[in-house]
């Protein structure tokens, strides 16, 4: 007893950017973090994606100067994360639902649904991917 | 000061709502706008080709006269926003402790909320 009272125990409740960057977040813990950071960034976008609907949506003629502003390689890859952030946003937000049911909340399949989420939002951008530059 | 005994299922609640409708209606929203992602996906998917007049049927199609396309769309957006401005409000109120910039961000996010919207109901209803 008196010797742990005698040792001021480490602390780690305020961590800063350099040992939040060297943390290593269970699977969950990146499902988490990607949800919060995927929903930022279509915050962020949403007025643009807006402008994109406005053109495609305003005149024939707008729906082909929509698809020319698309066709440019910058504002592909710019869609292509949008499209990840908002497929990320939906199959962990699912996720949550279910847990919300108390639907595996236990500490192995929770682990499993993480890597699930993750998996299926990164396949089925790349399904989107191959459509939106066209190979498919 | 609260007496001891009056604290669990007799506690007194005063003047706060613990966030829970927030909770409810972040979770409300999300299915709505999950469903209407699936409508829309599978409208797209039966399309006869990525049309103009097919993807502007999406938003603007009607059943017995009743404008359901842009109903629907409309309510979507408004649940996009609110569920946005929660999820905001929370990454505003986890990170940002001065009391002063996290109401400006909080007044920002608002501000660029609704006026989205507005945007969209102005685009998705005139003729």
């Amino acid at each position: 007893m008196s010797d742990s009272a005698s040792k001021p125990r480490p602390q780690f409740s305020n961590i800063g950017i350099t040992d939040l960057l060297a943390y290593r977040l269970p699977m969950a813990g990146k499902v988490s973090i990607l949800h919060r950071i995927s929903g930022a960034l279509l915050f962020l976008c949403l007025p643009g994606l807006i402008a994109l609907f406005a053109m495609s949506f305003s005149s024939e003629a707008g729906f082909k100067a929509m698809s020319t502003v698309v066709g440019s390689p910058l504002v592909k890859l710019i869609l292509l994360v949008l499209i990840w952030g908002y497929l990320h946003h939906f199959c962990a937000g699912i996720r949550y639902l279910a847990l919300d049911l108390h639907i595996g909340v236990d500490k192995e399949p929770a682990a499993k649904s993480a890597s699930l989420v993750l998996g299926v939002s990164l396949a089925l951008t790349v399904v989107f991917a191959l459509k939106l530059f066209g190979v498919w | 000061m609260v007496p001891v005994e009056k604290i669990g299922p007799k506690r007194l609640v005063v003047g706060a709502h613990y966030g829970t409708s927030e909770f409810i209606i972040q979770r409300v929203t999300a299915i709505i706008l999950a469903v209407y992602t699936l409508v829309l996906l599978v409208g797209v998917l039966t399309m006869t080709g990525f049309t103009y007049a097919g993807w502007k049927n999406l938003f603007t199609f009607t059943c017995f006269s009743i404008p359901l396309g842009q109903i629907l769309a409309t309510l979507a957006m408004v649940s996009l926003a609110w569920h946005a401005w929660i999820g905001v409000r929370d990454i505003w109120m986890d990170y940002v402790k001065p009391v002063g910039l996290r109401i400006l961000l909080l007044v920002l996010t608002l501000l660029w909320l609704v006026g989205s919207v507005v945007y969209f109901v102005h685009i998705l209803w005139r003729n």
